[in-house]
């Protein structure tokens, strides 16, 4: 029994997940198994920290909240900071909500010789947000290299890479991932 | 064309990634061919076949191999670890590889991890490409019930977004559940890599190349291309030009023709200004310059660059040299690790100064700072990132200083307005998070 009131963040947790209490959040308690998976594919425990957040990220609409870290942690036996000191090193996790479709344009070399800056100034003007910002619906970013340059400019919709995007395709493109999200709503209802 | 084919052989333009396909144009031939034949008898068809690692760093494969201890030498498990965290700027031959003929390059994942006795592959692919990861791993279920992978295990580990991660060293950090940041060297990965263990590290294209020269037989491989530069190469065409993409062609091909011939000549009727032969750490040609040269090591050696990993950005008559710089700069800027302080501060520094010289504001003391800084920076860390960024700009004011000279003799840009670069919006700043969400703002425009 604790001496103190004071909540201990990490509770110790049973290693048969029956024991376990049902965790309820972010789609249940696959995540903990799931990563224990994803440990047994490696020599070493540690390295099952990238594939574990990624899974997170997936599992959390697409971001790692503060809870995020804890399960992680919790599923390798690290601390939350050192999966954090992870996240915050690589450039595909993200510290902050994203909308439901994310839209990369890469404008480095090749695709800004092509273009790319059309591109994004479309992006801009029609989802009426600046590059960088996020909004219920959309994420919209410039992005580093993304590996196609003979075939600029690419933009990444949702980790998908488009090729040859030019400033003209580009209300299609949000038309597009607008309707689908309708179809959607529809399908729901 | 008579160009033949030895990365994409039997593809016939589209791709190999039903195994039944694979098999009828006599694929895991050669792996049947590599486990029959003693490690040391592999190692040496490698290094008849003279092939040098596709990467950047063009170093012998066979002799990268022959490096990793014998396992009664050094008893612990030996890896076999595969570099697909293709990054370079102007770089996307590994993807092509992999979406097209997924099979050669596992079957050379197997050839390797036979030659240099290993039981552990690992292949680490960057994180945006992710339908090449779904192909890989389509293509490792259609192999194991067919027995292909033997006791072998292979492990397809997925990056998250960081340049660094192509440097071999940050490479088995991030692999080892780290933060990306380069090791000090020796001991080199082959005697303690991965876990402290002997480990080889091998781009995607040597590997997949590293089949064909088991089917042809070392002897018959180094017959193709040039002295020193054998074999053939998967060159990226990008930038200014009709017809952008991959082009498998032997060593010592003319830039010229890649560019005029197979590429089609630049687009919207621009002229050629320049040529960054190798990908953007590789110091830039001018047109005249790159109407001389061949695509082989010695002959881009000869002309003060390098081929690095064959990425070919073609730049046309409207590009400000200035804006250029200041793109790349900001790139390498964004991607340094932060272990070196030369290259940490460095980067930022060539950034704003390139930054101040495109603006107008820069001053002939400014010119002097700037190929300073890139002085400090070259050959101070411990690994290349910071050099790249110091060669490659210290290339743009070498060959073309009139056109920085302008931008300090004027007011502003010369360019301005008419520049294919105008503007560019650099994802410097985008990474790091505020509790105010200041951040968001916080881009950098050339």
């Amino acid at each position: 029994m604790k001496a103190t009131g004071l909540h201990d963040p990490f509770p110790a947790r049973p290693d048969d997940p029956d024991e376990r209490p049902a965790d309820t959040r972010n789609g249940g308690s696959r995540l903990y198994d799931e990563i224990q998976e994803l440990r047994s594919r490696y020599p070493e425990a540690l390295s099952a920290v990238m594939p574990a957040l990624q899974l997170a990220q997936e599992r959390n609409g697409g971001w790692l909240p503060e809870q995020a870290f804890r399960d992680v942690a919790d599923a390798l036996e690290l601390t939350p900071a050192y999966c954090l000191s992870i996240a915050s090193f690589y450039d595909m996790f993200r510290l902050e909500p994203v909308g439901a479709h994310v839209i990369e344009v890469c404008t480095n070399i090749s695709c800004a010789l092509n273009g790319a800056q059309q591109v994004v100034e479309a992006f801009e003007s029609e989802l009426g947000m600046t590059a960088g910002e996020t909004g219920a619906a959309f994420t919209l970013r410039t992005v580093e290299c993304l590996g196609g340059c003979g075939w600029a400019t690419i933009v990444a919709v949702d980790n998908r890479h488009r090729l040859h995007v030019q400033a003209g395709d580009v209300p299609g493109i949000v038309a597009e991932l607008q309707g689908a999200d309708e179809r959607g709503a529809h399908v729901d209802a | 064309m008579s160009t033949p084919e030895i990365v994409f052989a039997g593809t016939n333009g589209g791709v190999l990634t039903d195994i039944a396909e694979y098999e009828a144009v006599g694929g895991f031939g050669a792996l049947a061919k590599a486990r029959a034949m003693a490690p040391d008898e592999v190692i040496d068809e490698l290094s008849t076949s003279n092939l040098r690692g596709r990467g950047g760093a063009f170093f012998p494969t066979g002799r990268k191999w022959s490096f990793v201890p014998k396992p009664d030498k050094l008893d612990r498990p030996h890896y076999l670890v595969v570099n697909a965290d293709e990054s370079e700027p102007g770089t996307f031959k590994d993807r092509e590889i992999m979406q097209r003929v997924p099979f050669r390059f596992l079957e050379g994942c197997l050839i390797a991890a036979h030659a240099i006795e290993s039981k552990h592959v690992f292949v680490y692919i960057r994180g945006e490409y992710e339908l090449e990861f779904e192909v890989l791993v389509a293509a490792l279920a259609q192999m194991r019930p067919r027995g292909l992978l033997g006791d072998v295990t292979v492990v397809l580990h997925r990056g998250a977004g960081a340049y660094i991660c192509g440097e071999e060293t940050a490479l088995l950090e991030s692999l080892e559940g780290k933060r990306g940041q380069p090791r000090t060297k020796p001991p080199f990965p082959a005697i303690a890599g991965l876990y402290a263990s002997p480990t080889a590290v091998n781009n995607v294209e040597s590997i997949t190349t590293a089949t064909s020269v088991l089917e042809l037989g070392g002897a018959n491989y180094a017959k193709l291309g040039v002295e020193n530069s054998t074999g053939t190469r998967v060159f990226s065409l990008s930038g200014n030009v009709v017809n952008g993409g991959n082009y498998e062609l032997p060593h010592g091909f003319p830039l010229r023709d890649l560019i005029y011939d197979v590429g089609g000549g630049i687009a919207n009727g621009r002229s050629l200004k320049a040529v960054i032969p190798g990908g953007s750490s590789t110091p830039i040609l001018t047109a005249e310059e790159a109407g001389r040269v061949t695509l082989d090591f010695d002959s881009l050696v000869g002309a003060g660059t390098a081929i690095g990993s064959a990425a070919v950005i073609v730049i046309d008559d409207r590009c400000c040299m200035v804006q250029l710089a200041v793109r790349v700069s900001q790139f390498y800027e964004h991607e340094s690790c932060g272990k070196c302080t030369p290259c940490r501060v460095g980067t930022k520094w060539l950034s704003r100064i390139l930054q101040k010289i495109e603006d107008g504001r820069g001053s002939q003391a400014d010119m002097d700072l700037l190929l300073s800084v890139a002085e400090r920076i070259n050959g101070k860390c411990l690994c290349p990132l910071g050099d790249s960024d110091a060669i490659a700009v210290a290339s743009y004011v070498d060959k073309f200083r009139d056109e920085f000279q302008a931008h300090i003799d004027g007011t502003g840009c010369p360019f301005e307005g008419g520049s294919s670069l105008d503007h560019v919006l650099a994802p410097v700043m985008m990474h790091s998070a505020s509790p105010t969400g200041e951040t968001l703002h916080g881009l950098a425009r050339v």
